[in-house]
């Protein structure tokens, strides 16, 4: 009886010694412009070869700019030029801004039916835990392990424990993947789940799309796990069927097979089970500077003093930098900004969200809204159905895809002490812009937001 | 790398809870090409502050940072490390940490150590009392000394090796060429392979 996570890691375990780390096979590395200059160069000073190129994707993604194809900052260029050199050098695929299916790394890369059921999966980026939607067991590591997996196509790594979160009860309407993965993390905290690796479980998670479990398995990295994973099944199954990466006729039933058997095994143990009970969830929204900060949209800015020890402290600080008072309610919060986007919410069932909220609608004035697809791929699904022109006509900007506003690499970037209702994944100090006040919210409170110009849900758009 | 299998120095305290990346460094000096040069970059905005600790004349030869919980959480840009190991840090010790930081800090020789709360409580307040403190963290005996403290610490036994015999991880690695080679003659016939399509 062994559950997903343990099959997964087993099946890759290439030496497992005595008193020392596994040693991991990779399937799939990922490579973005930000992290992966020095590692290359490492690899070049060592006179070093990558191993299998052909297991590595790069893309261009976090420099990019969002409305022209020009970069204008020399850093960022060069950076992005450093990419360019290295993959022609190295033998790697590259999708560059331009091209039809570039954008940001962590959408490409399932979209593209790279991303499959039981692969290993790791980036220089901490949100390579968006992959484990798939069953896939993917996380984000640091420069040096990017060149040691460039290098060797392998980690050394100690299998960090396990955990279950079991959702239970019926979603509520309204409520999103966001808001599900918002509501963990506010109840675990913003580490509450290191040194482990999450499966999401439930009949919530079963019920949800491949967009969003990519959403949940995204913020994995916000509850502190160092990977999150769901059982891979139909859903799963029938969204990378015919993908171009896809396995194809007799491959594709082999595949399938072993597909199957991942799921873990009936009363396999976890080293621990956390359970979130959905049916009474609604809308949920960070206040502070750390995802764990978050409450429902309903209520109001919580009072310090209600808080322990640091916590205690650390609510004071954030409430001094995000310029809130105790019992405010959300609701009333004034927003200067709206952007929807990044690898946790830049998906096409979240442009469609936030679309069926804006059509016929106008984004309130004084308020201005990005539309940033997370992949070229998506804008151009987007097009098709016509969502662009929902948001343009309700004054949203339409952008071209990459990071964008999620951290400021780009030019996308908050000005100022300005307040800001963001799809993305983190509401650190400055994440958006060196003084930028950021509220985690799903694409549907970001539209409806828009809208009204304060914290708002659709429903209350219809009173 | 030079082995390494002692640090002993001065210390600062910066007890914070969940202290991320983007603080220790912020994106915007992700964009440069090379692996050191980052000491001007360290805390960006809250060096803005005089009373900040790490501009406190006092202690700037510190080489130890006692920390609060989930130090280093967040993005896992390796910068946040080297920015911290140009600036003069070696040592964080702390409550907890994010998983990708504490891994990041080991591979470039900084020593990241995880301690009980309340040992952690009496060295900031030792560290505060006193700029010339002295903290050593002894990676042989995987222990924590200071003047009426000794506490062990518990940490992956492959990087303590690499540390204390100056190894290169990668050619540690490659050292197993064959078993690797070996199964990647078993992996799955469907895996993709990037530009098949
Ligand atoms: S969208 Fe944001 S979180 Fe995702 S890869 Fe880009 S910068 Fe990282």
């Amino acid at each position: 009886m062994r559950t997903l996570i343990e099959k997964v890691w087993t099946d890759h375990v290439v030496l497992a010694a005595e008193g020392e780390p596994d040693l991991l096979y990779i399937d799939l590395h990922l490579v973005h412009e930000a992290s992966s200059p020095q590692a290359f160069d490492g690899l070049r000073l060592a006179g070093r070869q990558a191993r299998r190129p052909e297991l590595t994707l790069a893309v261009e993604d976090h420099n990019v700019p969002t409305n022209t194809l020009v970069i204008t900052d020399p850093m960022g260029s060069k950076q992005v030029q450093a990419l360019r050199t290295n993959c022609a050098e190295q033998g790697i695929e590259l999708f560059q801004l331009g091209d039809d299916r570039q954008g940001i790394v962590h959408v490409v890369g399932p979209e593209r039916g790279y991303v499959q059921p039981g692969m290993t999966v790791i980036c220089g980026d901490s949100h390579t835990s968006t992959h484990g939607a798939f069953g896939a067991l993917a996380f984000g590591v640091g420069t040096s392990d990017v060149e040691h997996v460039l290098a060797t196509q392998t980690l050394a790594l100690v299998r960090p424990k396990t955990m279950a979160v079991e959702f239970t009860g019926e979603v509520p309407a309204g409520v999103t993947p966001k808001d599900l993965i918002l509501a963990l993390i506010a109840q675990i905290g913003a580490n509450g789940a290191n040194g482990h690796i999450i499966e999401y479980r439930g009949q919530a998670i079963e019920q949800l799309s491949m967009e969003g479990r990519m959403t949940m398995c995204n913020m994995s990295i916000e509850a502190g796990a160092r990977a999150g994973m769901i059982a891979p099944d139909e859903t799963t199954f029938a969204y990378l069927k015919d993908r171009p990466n896809a396995p194809q006729g007799s491959l594709w039933d082999q595949a399938l097979e072993y597909w199957r058997s991942l799921a873990t095994d009936p009363g396999a143990t976890f080293d621990r089970t956390v359970t979130v009970d959905v049916s009474t969830l609604t809308p949920y929204v960070t206040w502070g500077t750390n995802p764990g900060q978050a409450v429902p949209l309903s209520s109001v800015v919580p009072d310090p003093s209600t808080f322990d020890g640091t916590e205690r402290a650390a609510a004071e600080r954030a409430l001094a930098y995000m310029a809130l008072e105790p019992g405010t309610r959300m609701r009333d919060l004034p927003m200067d900004m709206v952007f929807i986007g990044s690898c946790t919410n830049g998906r096409i069932e979240d442009l469609r969200a936030a679309a069926d909220v804006l059509r016929g609608r106008k984004v309130a004035e004084g308020v201005t809204m990005l539309v940033v697809p997370g992949s070229m791929q998506v804008r151009q699904a987007a097009e098709i159905e016509g969502l662009n022109e929902i948001f343009e006509a309700a004054g949203a900007q339409w952008r071209l895809s990459g990071c964008s506003m999620c951290m400021g690499m780009n030019a996308d970037r908050v000005q100022g002490p300005q307040r800001i209702a963001s799809t993305s994944n983190r509401n650190y100090e400055g994440r958006q812009g060196a003084q930028a006040r950021t509220h985690l919210v799903s694409p549907a409170v970001a539209a409806a937001t828009a809208v009204t110009g304060r914290l708002s849900t659709p429903a209350d758009l219809e009173h | 790398m030079e082995p390494l299998t002692e640090h002993s120095g001065t210390a600062l305290v910066l007890r914070r809870g969940d202290v991320d990346t983007d603080q220790i460094i912020p994106a915007e000096f992700c964009k440069r090409l090379t692996k050191s040069g980052y000491e001007d970059t360290l805390f960006h905005a809250w060096m803005q502050d005089p009373e900040f600790v790490f501009n406190d004349p006092a202690r700037r030869q510190a080489s130890v940072l006692v920390a609060g919980h989930n130090f280093g959480t967040g993005s896992s840009r390796e910068h946040a490390v080297w920015a911290l190991r140009d600036w003069g840090i070696r040592v964080v010790i702390g409550t907890s940490f994010g998983d990708i930081f504490f891994r990041n800090a080991w591979k470039n020789g900084v020593l990241a150590v995880q301690l009980p709360e309340s040992v952690v409580d009496t060295l900031a307040s030792k560290v505060d009392a006193d700029p010339s403190f002295v903290v050593t963290v002894d990676v042989e005996a995987c222990e924590v000394r200071a003047s009426g403290l000794t506490h062990g610490f518990q940490i992956d036994k492959r990087p303590r090796w690499l540390l204390l015999n100056g190894l290169d991880d990668i050619a540690v690695t490659l050292g197993r060429d064959e078993l690797i080679t070996g199964f990647e003659a078993g992996r799955k016939p469907w895996l993709p392979r990037v530009g098949a399509a």
